[in-house]
This record gives structure tokens, C-alpha cells and sequence, in this order.
């Protein structure tokens, strides 16, 4: 860090915490090929990877910023939980009690019992009830949290791939290219993101490739803009100009320079992102345009339950429905929390 | 200025013809029909009669030209199952929709004025704080999971107030309403409430801001002065004063609000466009779905084409900026 810096520099985290986060990257990308594949290493060594690798990515984040982070008594509890939605999310097989989706391990003579009920033979407990096919509302709920926090976050990161592509793209390039890439991006933020994601299911039909590519529609324009508001502001300062005085290619300035001091406010607004994108795909699949039936998240089976809720079985939908609120409350919390730790001049 | 109008014009002409494209395609993909439409037993001769009945033969340009030159004449298909004009039948739903709106609209102002008032007041206490808190949740808490709590409250362990449907309704200027029956308002209540919600959340944040940034100005150190209590200094010289901003964007948001409804519809099994279009999406009645997104675009483009206009004459920077460019 130099004297003269005028701005934040980009995440500056030193040689050992460099490393290691980029191995934790390295690590998470190949034990999450390696469970959605299904060869390599075994299922559960994979997420035990996946889940400590999760672990160094957040610590390197908050690196030397811990006391600011957790500030407050909501801090801690909103890690706290959220680190918990997370690791169930990730060991749903392990820790569900039952498989869900495995339809010999279901019984319709256990359908809709209410929380605390034994199975007939009394070899297992369903603490929060079962639904109308018998089904372990706990393990649904894993099963679904699963879905939920997946398809969010693979939506939000490729848009914000996308988002980020174009918006440089369109600040560097200026003139023509710019003007018409902004109108787009105006253009389609001018309607409500769940009326478009809905118009986009209502063609693609149901399916999980098919709601992520939705989401990612819905968002990228929202990352476009706000990646071509930094990079412009960007562009003008010291540093870029003396990369270009170096007479460095292009390429290099926009990767080497530009790109990662593009990125630190983009973290911030993505968490917040990802927790708008869980509430609206458990909208759409609220609303039966969303994830498939055999793949349910939260919106999905609380929707399932929903027609029970008016005879008062209530479980089968408030249940699945508590841990939506959780998880979109936790990472909401953590968001703000990260906003301040991290960039205190963005505010809303 | 003339100038600036027309090519705004011209664009929104674009934006709707290119809508128009991505949706008849877009639509035109989903499912068969004819599937739908006519028993898995009928014989090869009847599928072929019923989808030259709706012009299913033909190849897909075709379809395309025939429905932009119906179109053009107000004309978007006849629904499948209803066996009505498309266009005719979103009409007849929309009023239900467009009351829930506009009592949502009521409800986000009485929630959130009152509460974002206090909450600039008392910026800086808990109170305040607890408030801005209590907006994140308002923002962020799934549509459909407050609709499903409130019934769960009020329907079905209170039984205060009915859960879904419409209740009676009285006929207005030839549209039936629930608004001005005490039944039917009785049915609102709740729908418009959770359709109220997130735009209270925004609207206690911009009474807040606007609160604060009054509270600071001379009037009020007048009124102070002249030794108003603060009750009257709020409720009647700072609400005079922030009320204009709020009202703009709730305005603007309007359009949002039916966005919205559908999932709010679909909750309360409430007869509105929302409801109509998720049910023809299960039913894959094609007519109706474009219809309806065609004419969400063209409410959507006439909003935005007002509020570009308003601004403009308001703000001459923006009609300096659009005539440079």
C-alpha cells in the first residue's frame, strides 16, 4: 500500500491468505463438479472440502476486520445461523432422517400426521409433522433448503458474471457500444424482475436449468449497471492511468487493474442478491412455475401444504416456510453487516 | 422538446413491437394446445379439425403475421377454454385487480407515513432503529409467506376475516367491485395488506429520510418557536411537506403493484388478472398469456413514457441530456 493511494485498494490480503484463499476457491469449485458430477472422492469427504473451503473464502473476506463484523449481538447471531442453514443444507442426506425422494422409504399410511408423531411400527419420529404422500417434513425441508440455496446462488453468481462482463465491456468501450448496451439494460430493469422471470417460465416451463437461467435473466442487467457505474468512476483515477503509461495492452489493465477494484462492492450487493433471488424463485414455485416436483424447494413445498392450511395442518407449509424466513433474514443480516465492515461509503 | 417527444414515442413503438416478438415466440413454445384442448381418445381426424379450427397447421411466420395483423386491430385471440375474446377477458378481470391495488396503495400509505414520520423523529433512539429494522423485514419477507400468515392468523385461528375468494360486489359504472360493499371489504383486507407491505417498507424509509431532512429547516425551528407542540409540527406542517415526494413514487410504483398481485391473487384465490394468467399458464391457454403480457407492457410503457415526460418538463437538464445524445 502506497502513501499516495486516494482510493480503498482492492482487497489487499497478503501472500499466505492469497494462497490459501485461492486454494479454498480451487478446493470449493472441485468438490461442488465432483458432487453434482457424482465421481471422484466420496459424497460426504466432498462436502466436508466444499463446507471448510466455504469457511476460509468468508474468513479471508472479513481478514483483519473481524471486530468491525461482529459489532453487535445480531452479528453474531445472524452468522451463527446462517452458517447452520448452510451446513444443513450441504449434509441434507447425512442428517435428514429420512430420504424424501426415495419412495420406498415412504409410506402413504404416515400422511399428514402432525409434528411428534411416531411411524406406525414406531421406528421413527417425524418432529415436524409429514405431509399428504408421508413424507419427513424435516427432511423435506433440508432437501428443499438445499435446492433453494443452490439454484440461488448459481443464478446470482453467473449473472453477476454477466453483469460484470457487460458493464466493463460497455465502460471501456464507450461511444455506440455503450449507449446501446445501457438502453438494453434500461429497457429490461424498467419491468418488475418477478413479471419477467415469470413470462420467461411460462415459455421455458418448469425445471431447475431452467428457473437458474431465468434468474440469471432477471438479474444480469441489475450487475451490468452497477459494474459500468464503479468501472466508469474507476477509469478515471491514478491507478489506470499509470498502467496506461506503462504501456500496458489492454487486456492486461482491464483484467489486472480494473477488474478487481470492480469487484469488492459487487460482494456486498451479491449476498443482499442472493437472498432477493431465494424469495423469488419460492415465488415462482409458489406459484408451480418454478423448480420441478421431484426436485421441491422451500416455495414449492410450502405451496404443497398450502391447500391442508385452511383445515388447520398447518405444519406441512409453516414449517418449510420458518426456514425460508431464516435464511433469507441470516443472509439479509450478514449483508448489512458486510456492507458496513466493508464499504462504508455504499448506504442505501 | 417536440422532437424529444416523438423519438420517445418512436422508442416506445420499438420497445412494444420487439415485446410483441418475444413473446408470441416465447409463448408459441410452450406445450401443445391441442393436447389440452381435445380428449386423449379422439380420433387422428378430430386433432387435425381442431387445430385448423385454431390455425395450428399453419407454419409458425404464418401464425406470427396473422396474429400482428389481429393485433393491430385489437384483436389477441380467443381463449381456448374460456371460449372468449383474450383481450375481452383480461378486461373483465382486471377491475378486481386494479381495487386491490389501489387499497394496497391506501394501506402502504397509512402503515408507512405514520411509522416513518416516528421514525425520523426519533432517528437516532430505538425506536427509530427498530423501525428501519422492521422495514428490512418488510422488504425482504416472500410475498406469498405474509398472505399465507395472515390467514393462518385471521381466517383460520382468529376467524376474524375470510380468508380467500371475493365476496359480494356491487356494480359500478359496469364493473363489479368489492370496494364499496362492506362484505367485499371485508374480503380485501387481508390481500391488500400483504400486497401493502413491501410498499409501506419503501414508503417508511422515504417518509423517514424526508422527516429528517424537514425537521432541520427553518419552518420547523419557526414552529418550534412559536411554541407549537410537536405533535401539530409534525402531523401538519413536515406531513404537508414530504407528502409530495411519497405520492410521486407510489405513483410510479403502481405498476409494480400489479406485478405484484399475482402472487397476491394466487394466495387469496382472488379473481384478478394475476390469478387469471397463472391459471391459464397451467392450462397453456396461449391466447390469453400473450394478451396479458402484452397488455402489461403496454401499461408498463405508458408509465414509464409518462414519467420520462413529466420529468422532462419538470427537469430541463434531462431534455438537454436526451437531445445531445
Amino acid at each position: 500500500m502506497s502513501a499516495v493511494e486516494t482510493t480503498p485498494p482492492p482487497v489487499d490480503l497478503g501472500k499466505r491468505w492469497r494462497i490459501t484463499s485461492r486454494m479454498a476457491g480451487v478446493a470449493v469449485a472441485a468438490s461442488l463438479s465432483m458432487l453434482l458430477s457424482g465421481v471422484g472422492l466420496p459424497p460426504l469427504v466432498s462436502r466436508i472440502i466444499l463446507l471448510v473451503g466455504l469457511i476460509v473464502l468468508a474468513a479471508a473476506l472479513l481478514k483483519g476486520k473481524y471486530r468491525k463484523f461482529f459489532s453487535g449481538p445480531s452479528a453474531y447471531v445472524a452468522t451463527a445461523s446462517l452458517l447452520l442453514l448452510v451446513v444443513l443444507a450441504i449434509f441434507a442426506t447425512e442428517l435428514s432422517p429420512q430420504n424424501p425422494y426415495d419412495l420406498r422409504q415412504l409410506d402413504i399410511m404416515d400422511g399428514r400426521l402432525p409434528p411428534g408423531s411416531t411411524t406406525f411400527d414406531g421406528s421413527m419420529t417425524f418432529h415436524l409433522g409429514t405431509d399428504e404422500q408421508g413424507r419427513d417434513i424435516l427432511s423435506g425441508i433440508l432437501y428443499g433448503l438445499r435446492v433453494s440455496l443452490s439454484v440461488s446462488i448459481a443464478a446470482t453468481l453467473a449473472a453477476m458474471a454477466i453483469g460484470v462482463v457487460v458493464g466493463i465491456y460497455s465502460a471501456w468501450a464507450g461511444g455506440r457500444i455503450e449507449t446501446i448496451l445501457m438502453r438494453i439494460v434500461d429497457f429490461q430493469l424498467s419491468f418488475p424482475s418477478i413479471l419477467v422471470a415469470l413470462m420467461l417460465m411460462a415459455a421455458f416451463g418448469r425445471g431447475l436449468d431452467k428457473i437458474v437461467i431465468a434468474l440469471i435473466i432477471v438479474q444480469w442487467a441489475y450487475y451490468a449497471r452497477t459494474v459500468r457505474g464503479t468501472a466508469l468512476s474507476e477509469t478515471r483515477k491514478e491507478y489506470i492511468d499509470a498502467a496506461r503509461g506503462l504501456g500496458l495492452p489492454d487486456w492486461r489493465i482491464v483484467f489486472g487493474h480494473l477488474l478487481p477494484n470492480c469487484i469488492p462492492p459487487l460482494i456486498v450487493i451479491s449476498t443482499v442478491q442472493v437472498a432477493n433471488t431465494i424469495v423469488l424463485e419460492s415465488s415462482l414455485s409458489f406459484l408451480g412455475v418454478g423448480v420441478p416436483i421431484t426436485q421441491p424447494s422451500l416455495g414449492l413445498l410450502i405451496a404443497n401444504g398450502y391447500g391442508y392450511m385452511l383445515s388447520g395442518q398447518y405444519w406441512m407449509s409453516m414449517y418449510p416456510g420458518v426456514a425460508l424466513l431464516a435464511i433469507v433474514a441470516s443472509i439479509n443480516m450478514v449483508g448489512d453487516r458486510l456492507r458496513d465492515t466493508l464499504n462504508p461509503r455504499l448506504t442505501r | 422538446m417536440l422532437v424529444f417527444l416523438l423519438r420517445r414515442l418512436a422508442q416506445s413503438v420499438f420497445v412494444l413491437i420487439a415485446m410483441m416478438i418475444v413473446v408470441f415466440f416465447g409463448v408459441y413454445m410452450i406445450g401443445n394446445p391441442v393436447d389440452i384442448l381435445i380428449s386423449p381418445d379422439a380420433t387422428p381426424l378430430e386433432v387435425e379439425e381442431t387445430m385448423a379450427r385454431f390455425g395450428f397447421d399453419q407454419p409458425v411466420h404464418i401464425q406470427f403475421l396473422k396474429f400482428i395483423g389481429n393485433a393491430l386491430q385489437g384483436d389477441l385471440g380467443r381463449s381456448f377454454v374460456h371460449g372468449e375474446p383474450a383481450v375481452q377477458l383480461i378486461l373483465s378481470y382486471m377491475p378486481a385487480t386494479l381495487e386491490l391495488a389501489l387499497l394496497g396503495l391506501i394501506f402502504s400509505v397509512m402503515i408507512g407515513v405514520p411509522l416513518g414520520v416516528y421514525a425520523g423523529y426519533k432517528a437516532d433512539r430505538w425506536q427509530g432503529r427498530a423501525i428501519m429494522t422492521g422495514s428490512i423485514f418488510g422488504f425482504s419477507l416472500p410475498n406469498f409467506w405474509v398472505g399465507m400468515l395472515l390467514i393462518l392468523i385471521f381466517a383460520v385461528e382468529l376467524r376474524w376475516l375470510p380468508s380467500t375468494g371475493r365476496g359480494e360486489t356491487v356494480e359500478v359504472l359496469g364493473m363489479r367491485l368489492s370496494i364499496f360493499s362492506a362484505d367485499g371489504l371485508q374480503y380485501m383486507i387481508l390481500p391488500a395488506l400483504t400486497l401493502a407491505l413491501y410498499k409501506a417498507s419503501l414508503v417508511t424509509r422515504l417518509a423517514r429520510a424526508g422527516t429528517q431532512e424537514a425537521l432541520m429547516q427553518d419552518y420547523v425551528k419557526f414552529a418550534r418557536a412559536k411554541g407549537l407542540s410537536e405533535t401539530r409540527i409534525l402531523v401538519v406542517h413536515v406531513l404537508k411537506n414530504i407528502m409530495i415526494p411519497i405520492i410521486t413514487v407510489l405513483g410510479l410504483e403502481l405498476g409494480s403493484m400489479i406485478a405484484f398481485a399475482v402472487v397476491t391473487e394466487t394466495v387469496f384465490a382472488w379473481p384478478g388478472m394475476g390469478k387469471l394468467l397463472i391459471d391459464s399458464i397451467t392450462t397453456l391457454d396461449r391466447p390469453v398469456i400473450v394478451a396479458y403480457l402484452m397488455l402489461t407492457v403496454i401499461i408498463f410503457i405508458i408509465i414509464n413514457f409518462t414519467v420520462d415526460v413529466i420529468y422532462t418538463l419538470l427537469d430541463p437538464r434531462v431534455r438537454v441530456r436526451g437531445e445531445a445524445t
